[in-house]
């Protein structure tokens, strides 16, 4: 092998190939040929190094130069000034907002600057698709450690002392849940990763399992020889393709070297893993559907106990653990219990992976420690709202979760804190809304998608987000009453207590919370048939100022629905029954003629 | 191929230069000074040299990188070497055979090569 000199660590994940990453790389290679620099610098494709929206994104290394927003027409000049000639490119540097020199480095960067990477400690950083280089960053150490020289026992006192909590949502001590495993009296059990990652706007587990597949393959080895399982199962979504295709090539690439399958290591010890794969229903994520869709049954919940610790797959002792959870396992056998619990607050140890999208000017996935501020993430690693307007809350945990309100900002993250406040720390999907969100609409997009996504089994999830998401319809077509407004809040406290799962118990937090935070705007819609956001369509109305009116016709010209009508020079009129409420004749009048409220 | 697990350290100590090139971490940093001036009077063949003996020594804590002109365009080609916690010394007029003096003796050796050498430091960043 030649020695390279640079190496170009090219984003290869679902965000950047579709900002056509894999065109960049093809335009490098011929241009790098073209100067004869193959055999000096070489480009490594990597998983997703977090900034997705400034993508697709290059770091070179050994310099730490970060590039951003690369197109196949940077190429020429970027090859010849920085890669002949030593001359990093300023304009494809990134620019903080509202400053106007670029960073060069990418750890100057802000967003970059207060992450703390631990599950994502490899991202940007290695090929997945490469276990040398897994291996080169201390890869599998964790598990020879704990093979060679741990006992079962003292791999879950390990993990019970790190304080390390599920990372899928809810939160329980991963070492108790592994402990409570063990000891569950059947000879054969099984370990489930869950990467049925289903949230809107949530990426972190794709990501991980994009960016280093074998992290995730670790863990679960040392779980499994922790709870004494000989099989485990990679619960994976179908859509996505890519964490698919590198999951599948890493648990190749694991078994040639004799690290899965059969006596691993020569430590006499056996572990396989395979891959299923989810047809994408949201219920899926809920240990005992994912189990029943493992089995090949319809993918609906049972009540609880029994624990899918004592009767889990095949009516054996089973541990399913989340994505982020299993790769953090890997390093804290490495680095030590101690070490981890050093990081986060009283209750909340380590770090957590959040995907964070919505009204930000840097939008992307983050991984922050535990006791981090939301508005640290907003602001700071966020870099603020866009357009720079007003911040107005937070949506934290998906469809399950809650909102943070402005007044909640400096709230320290944990899971505690988040529960106070109404929200769940869930999975790691942060939704950033602005003042032009209107939160009862919010409230009905989640509560939509989650009677979309309910199972059915269950009345009160089946029916009764049913009839909340009515109440939530009429609330913004103008057609609410007052009663409405403690009607949703009991309906939400009982689907709370009676429904069967995590999905239903959880599904009317969002409408919960944003009455509790943002109540006048529900009273705004009911009461004055008004939205304080302008965003719920019935009750905008536009008018034209006939005192303001010049005639110019430019309304006229622009509506794309003909409701408005008036001759040259003469006060113009809207049709109601026409308008669409597009706000084009808002925008394009001179003379602020046009009125909305 | 089934690996020990004193297999796994012997890949690791495989990967270690590619690892610490990612890092950008290394026990020395060689830069060659590439701009006009230096591309023109010869630097290339310089970084070439430096890049066959960082092969040559198989070691994998050297980082070779290329910057702009150091502002010194009569004395081309340049070469700046960073022994980690030293200051940098700048090496003017080279040529190959420099270049492998250099490396013996600075680079892997941490003696500086004197004769070669114009100053040691750098300018002053305000």
């Amino acid at each position: 092998m030649g020695r390279f000199r640079t190496n170009l660590l090219l984003c290869a994940s679902t965000g950047c190939v579709s900002n056509k990453s894999l065109e960049l790389k093809e335009a490098i290679e011929i241009e790098l040929k073209k100067h004869s620099l193959q055999n000096e610098i070489k480009i490594i494709l990597t998983g997703c190094n977090g900034f997705c929206a400034n993508g697709p994104i290059m770091v070179v290394q050994p310099e730490g130069i970060f590039y951003q927003f690369l197109t196949v027409d940077d190429v020429p000049h970027l090859v010849e000034e920085h890669f002949l000639k030593g001359r990093p490119v300023e304009k494809l540097m990134y620019i903080p907002p509202k400053k106007e020199t670029p960073v060069p480095k990418m750890s100057d960067i802000e967003f970059f600057k207060k992450q703390q990477l631990i599950a994502l400690s490899n991202r940007g950083s290695i090929d997945p698709e490469n276990i040398d280089e897994y291996i080169g960053k201390d890869g599998y150490r964790a598990m020879v450690k704990a093979l060679t020289a741990m006992t079962p026992e003292e791999v879950i006192e390990e993990i019970k002392s790190s304080g390390l909590r599920g990372r899928g949502g809810a939160g329980f001590p991963t070492g108790r849940k592994w402990e409570i495993c063990k000891n569950a009296r059947e000879d054969e059990k099984f370990i489930i990763c869950n990467a049925d990652e289903g949230d809107p706007g949530a990426f972190m587990d794709r990501s991980i399992v994009e960016s280093d597949p074998h992290c995730i393959l670790e863990g679960m080895v040392i779980g499994a020889y922790a709870i004494g399982a000989s099989a485990g199962f990679v619960y994976i979504r179908d859509e996505y393709p890519l964490a698919l295709k590198r999951l599948i090539h890493a648990i190749k690439q694991a078994k040639k070297y004799g690290l899965l399958g059969k006596d691993i290591l020569s430590t006499g010890f056996t572990f396989d893993i395979s891959v299923n794969r989810g047809a994408g229903a949201f219920v899926c994520g809920e240990e005992t559907s994912l189990i029943h869709s493992l089995e090949g049954n319809t993918p609906e919940p049972r009540t609880k106990p029994p624990f899918p610790a004592f009767s889990g797959y095949r009516q054996k002792p089973t541990n399913i653990n989340n994505v982020e959870t299993w790769a953090n396992v890997p390093r804290i056998i490495q680095h030590g219990a101690k070490w981890y619990s050093e990081i986060g607050t009283e209750t909340s140890k380590g770090t957590k992976v959040f995907s964070i999208v919505g009204k930000l000017k840097n939008t992307g996935l983050v991984e922050v420690p535990m006791g981090i501020t939301m508005r640290e993430i907003v602001f700071d690693i966020g870099g603020g709202i866009l357009k720079d307007k007003k911040f107005k809350a937070v949506q934290i945990g998906g469809p399950s979760g809650g909102c943070i309100p402005d007044h909640l900002l400096d709230t320290p993250i944990d899971y505690e804190s988040l529960t106070k406040a109404g929200a769940i720390m869930g999975s790691g999907g942060l939704i950033v809304m602005d003042e032009e969100t209107c939160m009862v609409e919010v409230a009905r997009y989640f509560l939509s998608f989650v009677q979309d996504e309910s199972c059915g089994k269950c009345p009160p999830c089946r029916e009764g987000t049913k009839h909340m998401l009515n109440i939530l319809t009429e609330i913004t077509e103008g057609r609410g009453k007052e009663e409405y407004i403690d009607l949703l809040q009991n309906m939400g406290m009982l689907i709370k207590e009676t429904a069967i799962c995590g999905l239903g118990n959880t599904s009317p937090n969002p409408v919960l919370t944003t009455i509790r935070y943002f109540r006048d705007e529900y009273e705004a819609h009911i009461k004055e048939k008004r939205c304080p956001a302008r965003t719920c369509k019935t009750l905008i109305h536009y008018s034209i100022l006939e005192d303001k009116c010049t005639g110019c016709h430019l309304c006229f010209k622009n509506c794309p629905t003909q409701a408005i009508t008036g001759e040259v020079k003469k006060a113009h009129f809207i049709t109601q029954q026409k308008c669409i409420k597009c706000g084009m004749c808002f925008d394009v009048c001179r003379f602020d003629a046009v009125r909305y409220e | 191929m089934k690996l020990k697990p004193e297999d796994l350290d012997k890949i690791n100590e495989k990967m270690r230069s590619v690892t610490n090139l990612r890092e950008g971490a290394g026990r020395a940093k060689i830069t060659v000074h590439m701009g006009t001036c230096g591309i023109a009077s010869g630097a290339r063949k310089i970084l070439n040299e430096f890049l066959t003996q960082v092969e040559k020594a198989n070691t994998d804590d050297v980082i070779l990188i290329t910057s702009g002109c150091a502002g010194l365009c009569s004395r081309e080609p340049m070469s700046t070497v960073e022994i980690k916690g030293e200051p940098p010394v700048k090496y003017v007029d080279l040529d190959e055979e420099k270049v492998r003096q250099i490396f013996e003796e600075h680079v892997m050796g941490g003696n500086i090569t004197s004769k070669y050498a114009l100053e040691i430091g750098s300018e002053r960043l305000s």
